[in-house]
Parts: structure tokens; C-alpha cells; sequence
């Protein structure tokens, strides 16, 4: 079922996310082709490649936000918990509930710290204060922002630095209590300091879900994550241990592109 | 495999590592020098020449300590990963290694600045046999660093083991010779010692030719006949 680039290393039980084949194409032009790998469960993986390379869309497949755009055509199959998420009849709110997003920009919502952090329980329909409250006190603290923001709960979000929205984003992800997070680029707007809280963070939460990180930033990949997948042009190059990667990648292309040499 | 050293997209990088391979590489020149002239002051006894070589020492740590800097600069600064890493690892270690082998080369011609050797000219002769075999690896070794050549390596490893029969053969000799000339026994010492350098000379070649294959293979082949 999977390729050698599927098994190099990468533990093979206890898997939170299973792609077999999957393809996706922008009308006629491929974007993702024929990618099979499996995600360990309570890891960080790592999403290197070029721009263009298809990364923000392979981890789009994971959530199917890649439905929002209409000419996106995907094939192949993508399991969570046994279910194929392509499959029929699946509930789109539902698995983005189970799979979290953050992005690269800070993008809280301009209403208080409060409210951003349990906009998604107001939703599922959730306005048991005491219930909110606690879940807004360990989403903050398992953000590692706690401290900062427990006496300005009610100011609005667009107050906090760059760095403390990137955390609330992410408290905002973590109160619905992903199995997945999914974090695109999440430092790459962020200073040095801010950047590795982010890090220690994203090291912390592995306990709770399974993380993917898709970054531009390679010593970033290195440091946080377990395994990293290398994509170009849409094609997997290869899914290794982080460790074997950086030492010793097995494919020249890898090693063209992690030594910054011309592909 | 060719040590593609040009291919980096910032050609400063490119040209930092060209340097410090060349750097190395000059550096393995100097000893490779200073080991030949030995050779030759042991064969005419030529004390003269030995004090130069002694002195000349300076020159090879002074290299070292520069290559070592260039090389932390570069951890610092470039943050190199797979085979660029491998790669200044491998200099970091080579270097060492070259260093001792540079002072391994003084020991011996310390040992020619002071007398002429109590030793028979079976031994002499002997130890400038060694010489050359050693000087002979040390050479091959150097250019297969240069080449990154895998299989020379491999073959330049095992050539060590006529350096370690030389070795033990002249031991047996010296000691015959010891206890006929008692007397001498701390100038006999001495040519223990030197005999001993020339032995590691040959271990420190090995090395140089371990760090080689790991980085074009990423294997580490040290100590291995340890673990069989």
C-alpha cells in the first residue's frame, strides 16, 4: 500500500491520518500526485518544499478546505479514525471540528480575548458560563498564554502582539479539542523569541493531537518536528525521520533542496 | 562521489567550503612535508634539519587552530545540514587528526635532533622503510579527502596493517638490541617512542580514511571491528 518514501523509518502504528493515492488537480493542472503516506498519531510532522510545491494544499486535503475552491478536483483517499473524509456522506463541520487550522497571518477575531476563544463552543451551541470558562482557561494555558492575557480576558484580541495572537489562534483551535492541528507557516510572521514559544508550544501539544507544521523555515522543521515530507511540484520526494533527513537524505533532490543547492 | 561543492544557490557559501577544504588540504601538505624531511634526517642524520622540522611544527597548529574557527563560523553562520554537514564534520575531524599526526612527526625528529640513534642500521633502515610506507598512506589519504574516493579509502584502511607488522618486527629488534646496549636505556626509549609515532601515524590515516567514507555514505565505520 505505501511506497518505500512511506516507510522510511516512520512508525507505522497507531496512525492518525492515512493517504492513500491522493490526487488533486486545479482544472487540468496537477497540484498534489498520487501522495501515500501515514501520519503517526501524538507526532509532529514536518511539510517541507519549494513554493508552489503543494503544501498548504496536501494538509488542505486533511480538513477539505480544499472543497471551498470549485475547481479543485481530489481523488484518492484520506483516512481519519478509519473513515475515509472523501468518502460519502461525511460531515464537513464535523471534521473541522476534529481537524484544526492556523495560518501564517494572526487572524483573531475583533471581538474580546473571551470570545474568541470560545467562538467555535458558542457554534456547537455550547453557553454554560462555568463550562466556557474552564475550557477558555485550559485552551489559554495549553497556549502557554495564560499569564498574559488572564487580566485583559475581556479586551479585544486585536490589542495583543503578534506573537500572543498566534497563541490565542491557537487556544481558539485547541478549545474545541482537535485530534489534529494543523498549523500553516505559524511563525513565519512572528520575531525569534515568539517564534520558539510557538515551538515549545507545538512541542507541549503533541501530548493531546497530532500536529503538522508546514513551514518554509528548515532549522524549524529540524527542531520541532519527528518526520518530515518533502514535496515537489506536487510529488512526494520523500517522508523520513526528521533525523535521517537532515543527516543523511535519501534522495538527491531532497539534498539539493535542504542545502539550499539548485534543484 | 564528487564533492559538489559549487552548487549551493549563495555563492559565498559555495566559496567558504571550497576554502576550507583547500585550507585542509594545505594544512595535510605541510605535514606530509615535514614527514618527508624527517625521513631524510633519519637517513643522513642530519640534526640541522630536524631542528627546523621541530620548529616548523608551529606552522601545522597554527592551521589547525585557524581551520577550526572557520569551521565554528560556519556551524554558526550557515547552519549546515545533510552532506554540508557531514562535510564540515568530517574537516573538523580530519584536522584533529592531522594535528597529531603533525605532532607525532616532531616526536620523531626530536628524538633525531638530539644524538644519532643507538640503533643497529638494521633498525634504521627499518624505521625509514616505515617512513615511507606511512608517507605513502598519508599521501593516498590526502588525496582521497580531496576526491572524496570511497573505495581508495577502503583500500588505503587496510594497508595499515604492513605499517603494524613493520612495527612489531622492529620492537622485536629493538628490544634484541636493548639488552646487549643497556646503558642507553633513555636514548633507547626514545626510539621507542618514535617507532610508537610511526605506528600511530598510521592509526591517525586510518581515521582520516573512516571520516572520508562516512561522509559519502553517512556510515560510520569506526570501530567496527569492535563490534564483529
Amino acid at each position: 500500500m505505501f511506497t518505500d518514501k512511506g516507510l522510511n523509518g516512520v512508525a507505522t502504528d497507531n496512525i492518525a491520518i492515512k493517504v492513500e493515492d491522493l490526487s488533486l488537480r486545479f482544472g487540468d493542472k496537477f497540484a498534489l500526485r498520487d501522495i501515500s503516506l501515514a501520519i503517526p498519531a501524538n507526532s509532529i510532522t514536518a511539510v517541507i518544499g519549494p513554493s508552489g510545491c503543494g503544501k498548504s494544499t496536501l494538509i488542505g486535503c486533511f480538513n477539505r478546505l480544499n472543497d471551498l475552491n470549485p475547481e479543485a478536483k481530489v481523488s484518492g483517499k484520506v483516512y481519519i479514525n478509519d473513515r475515509n473524509i472523501y468518502g460519502l456522506r461525511q460531515n464537513i463541520p464535523a471534521l473541522r471540528t476534529q481537524v484544526g487550522m492556523v495560518f501564517q497571518q494572526p487572524n483573531p477575531f475583533p471581538i474580546s480575548v473571551y470570545e474568541n476563544v470560545v467562538y467555535g463552543l458558542r457554534i456547537k451551541g455550547i453557553t454554560d458560563r462555568r463550562i466556557l470558562d474552564d475550557i477558555v482557561e485550559s485552551s489559554l494555558m495549553q497556549a502557554a498564554l495564560w499569564d498574559e492575557v488572564k487580566d485583559i480576558l475581556f479586551q479585544s484580541a486585536l490589542k495583543l502582539s503578534g506573537g500572543q495572537q498566534q497563541r490565542l489562534v491557537i487556544a481558539r483551535a485547541l478549545a474545541l479539542q482537535p485530534e489534529i492541528l494543523m498549523l500553516d507557516e505559524p511563525t513565519s510572521a512572528l520575531d525569534p523569541i515568539s517564534t520558539l514559544m510557538i515551538e515549545e508550544l507545538i512541542y507541549k501539544l503533541k501530548e493531546k493531537c497530532t500536529i503538522i507544521v508546514v513551514t518554509h523555515n528548515l532549522q524549524q522543521a529540524a527542531r520541532v518536528s519527528e518526520q518530515t515530507v518533502f514535496l515537489n511540484k506536487g510529488d512526494l520526494i520523500e517522508y523520513s525521520l526528521t533525523d535521517r533527513m537532515f543527516t543523511m537524505p535519501l534522495h538527491k533532490q531532497t539534498e539539493a533542496f535542504i542545502t539550499g543547492r539548485f534543484g | 562521489m564528487n564533492v559538489n561543492l559549487s552548487a549551493h544557490i549563495s555563492g559565498k557559501f559555495n566559496e567558504e567550503l571550497e576554502n576550507l577544504r583547500n585550507a585542509l588540504l594545505s594544512m595535510g601538505g605541510q605535514v606530509e612535508l615535514q614527514l618527508s624531511k624527517t625521513l631524510i634526517a633519519l637517513r643522513t642524520d642530519d640534526q640541522r634539519l630536524a631542528e627546523t622540522i621541530v620548529h616548523d611544527d608551529n606552522k601545522v597548529n597554527e592551521l589547525e587552530m585557524r581551520i577550526d574557527e572557520e569551521c565554528m563560523r560556519i556551524i554558526a553562520k550557515r547552519h549546515p545540514i545533510a552532506s554540508d554537514l557531514r562535510l564540515v564534520l568530517t574537516i573538523v575531524k580530519i584536522n584533529a587528526d592531522m594535528e597529531r599526526i603533525g605532532d607525532e612527526v616532531e616526536r620523531i625528529a626530536k628524538m633525531i635532533t638530539m644524538y644519532s640513534l643507538p640503533a643497529s642500521e638494521k633498525i634504521k633502515s627499518g624505521m625509514v622503510e616505515t617512513g615511507h610506507l606511512i608517507l605513502e598512506i598519508l599521501q593516498k589519504s590526502l588525496n582521497a579527502f580531496a576526491r572524496m574516493d570511497v573505495t581508495a579509502a577502503r583500500q588505503i584502511h587496510g594497508e595499515d596493517k604492513k605499517v603494524d607488522a613493520n612495527y612489531k618486527e622492529l620492537l622485536l629488534q629493538v628490544m634484541q638490541e636493548m639488552q646487549q646496549r643497556a646503558e642507553l636505556d633513555s636514548r633507547w626509549l626514545d626510539v621507542l617512542w618514535a617507532l610508537r609515532a610511526m605506528e600511530r601515524i598510521g592509526d591517525r590515516c586510518q581515521n582520516i580514511c573512516e571520516y572520508i567514507i562516512y561522509f559519502v555514505e553517512g556510515v560510520n565505520v569506526r570501530h567496527a571491528r569492535d563490534n564483529n
